[in-house]
């Protein structure tokens, strides 16, 4: 479980770090890097005083409670109800790097002109008003969506297709379209100025990934196992799915594409990873790759909106698909998560019988959604009313690295 | 004295450069650039957004001669740097007022 914390907190820094700051302009990489850096800081002091209580304390269908304010009570006892084998402490880091990775995400959406210090301010606000809240419903004692513990609506999400990606996802299109578009775009020409490092990335994703699904079966045994193998599984289809699309569409398979399809697969693979066999799990990769591709190439276009790195395209419509195939594909064999009041299982997905549970995910789905437009909205209102969110004309043409941290990514003039 | 600006195709380089020092030319510049004469770009893809790259990486060679080698010169460019498509590039030559070698003063044709 160390370990699988460990990957999660690597698929932050640098995994997402980078895949992001190789597909924004030279002058602004510093600043990309320490959105994703700083969060790894700000959200474990969060979590440390009063996030992870406000997620995993008891409290209501929507929310914790501050039982675990400071962490009381939070050592190395294990707390039966989420992870019977582990100390509540693993449990508690375990869940942090999720925290932390979440609002990572949103950055892809204003990359390249949001306030250094009005980033800071949202992700704090949005942290406490739209994460813990969801992660409550989902995996929290009494949350309304939780599946194992007899949520009102249980929602199948095994390591945060909903929790993670859809809140996300669907919060970075809200700050895309609030923010506006970057100056110049889509005229002028914005290229990626190193999908080596986007490649670098990506890859640091797809093997932290492991740490991400497998790790949430919170012991090592056949589960994490089964975990692993779909989420591997997932991101290859995806791969060869988005590249597929783009050969057959432009003639040439890129390797941005391959990337992004990767990542693609994971995403939708999340919430279904403890759940579906490694054959539909293919499956839902594959759907996953070209789908993602179909959002991000031809609807962003044709709507106009400026979610800078693909964060919606990818975070919040994987998401929001693999929540739903979830509902579709999800096995009691793989995973035995419903059981009747006499002990004996019951079906899982529609595929396995149980139709009903793909309206459980569409309420889940919902729910994420309209926390993350709500919640966002908001805090987009206030910080920009306080604060302000962008950075100036000039300071955005100067780059965010100079203007927000003083720096240069690259000092490569000749100094001999 | 003239000055000889000549903007090539990278992959030429080594074998102008090759060229010049075997008729006896002692001392260039070699700058990368970026320009286009009539040869178009391409068009690179990044997730469906389409890029015209219309402004192609070349290498541009500046050097100032003695009158007497300047046609020997500009034959050895040719010679090296020529393929016969779109995008080998060209040559310019104009007048140079003064010479200077910074290490000891000289002037003229003898600081080339």
């Amino acid at each position: 479980m160390l370990t699988s914390t460990a990957l999660v907190l690597m698929m932050t820094g640098p995994g997402l770090a980078l895949f992001y700051s190789g597909l924004v302009r030279k002058k602004n990489v510093l600043g990309t890097l320490m959105q994703s850096f700083a969060l790894m800081a700000v959200v474990t002091v969060l979590w440390g005083l009063f996030s992870y209580s406000l997620s995993f304390g008891s409290g209501t269908s929507f929310i914790g409670g501050f039982q675990n304010l400071f962490l009381r009570s939070v050592g190395a006892a294990p707390d039966a109800d989420y992870a019977p084998t582990i100390p509540a402490q693993t449990f508690m880091v375990y869940q942090l790097m999720f925290a932390i990775i979440t609002p990572a995400l949103i950055a892809g959406a204003f990359a390249e002109r949001m306030k250094f210090s009005a980033m800071l301010v949202f992700t704090v606000l949005w942290s406490v008003i739209v994460y813990d809240p969801m992660a409550h419903m989902v995996w929290g004692k009494g949350g309304l969506l939780n599946a194992s513990l007899g949520g009102r609506f249980p929602t199948l999400d095994f390591a945060g297709g909903t929790v993670v990606h859809v809140t996300s996802g669907v919060s970075a299109l809200v700050c895309a379209l609030y923010l506006g578009k970057r100056v110049g775009y889509p005229k002028e020409s914005m290229p990626p100025h190193s999908v080596v490092l986007s490649f670098v990335g990506a890859c640091l994703l797809w093997v932290g990934w492991f740490g991400f699904n497998a790790g949430s079966a919170l012991a090592a045994g056949s589960l994490a196992t089964s975990a692993f193998v779909a989420t591997h599984f997932s991101a290859a289809a995806a791969a060869v799915g988005w590249a597929g699309v783009e050969w057959m569409r432009n003639g040439k398979p890129s390797a941005l594409g391959a990337i992004s399809g990767a990542v693609a697969g994971l995403v939708a693979i999340t919430p279904a990873s403890g759940f579906v066999k490694p054959m539909p799990a293919l499956a839902i990769g594959l759907i996953a790759g070209v789908f993602c591709y179909w959002m991000v190439a031809k609807v962003k276009a044709r709507l106009g909106y400026d979610d800078s790195l693909d964060a919606f395209g990818v975070h919040g419509a994987g998401g929001t698909l693999g929540a739903l195939l979830t509902g579709v594909f999800a096995v009691s064999a793989v995973n035995p998560i419903f059981k009747d009041a006499q002990g004996h299982t019951l079906a899982s997905g529609l595929l396995e019988g149980n139709a009903h549970q793909l309206l459980n995910q569409l309420v889940g789905v919902s729910i994420a959604w309209v926390l993350a437009i709500v919640g966002t909205l908001a805090i987009l209102k206030v910080v920009d009313a306080t604060i302000g969110l962008r950075v100036s004309e000039e300071e955005e043409a100067q780059g965010l690295d100079l203007s927000q941290h003083g720096e240069e990514g690259y000092y490569w003039e000749a100094s001999a | 004295m003239t000055k000889i600006e000549a903007v090539i195709q990278n992959s030429k380089l080594e074998a102008v450069k090759t060229s010049l020092q075997e008729i006896g030319v002692e001392g260039m510049t070699v700058i990368e650039v970026r320009g286009h004469g009539r040869q178009k770009g391409h068009t690179e893809v990044y997730r469906g957004r389409e890029y015209s790259v219309d402004l192609i990486p070349k290498t541009k060679l500046e050097m100032v001669l003695a009158d007497a080698l300047v046609e020997k010169a500009v034959q050895a460019i040719l010679g090296a740097a020529r393929t016969g498509k779109i995008g080998d590039g060209k040559i310019f030559l104009s007048r140079v007022d003064e010479a200077i070698r910074i290490r000891n003063d000289e002037r003229g044709e003898g600081a080339l």
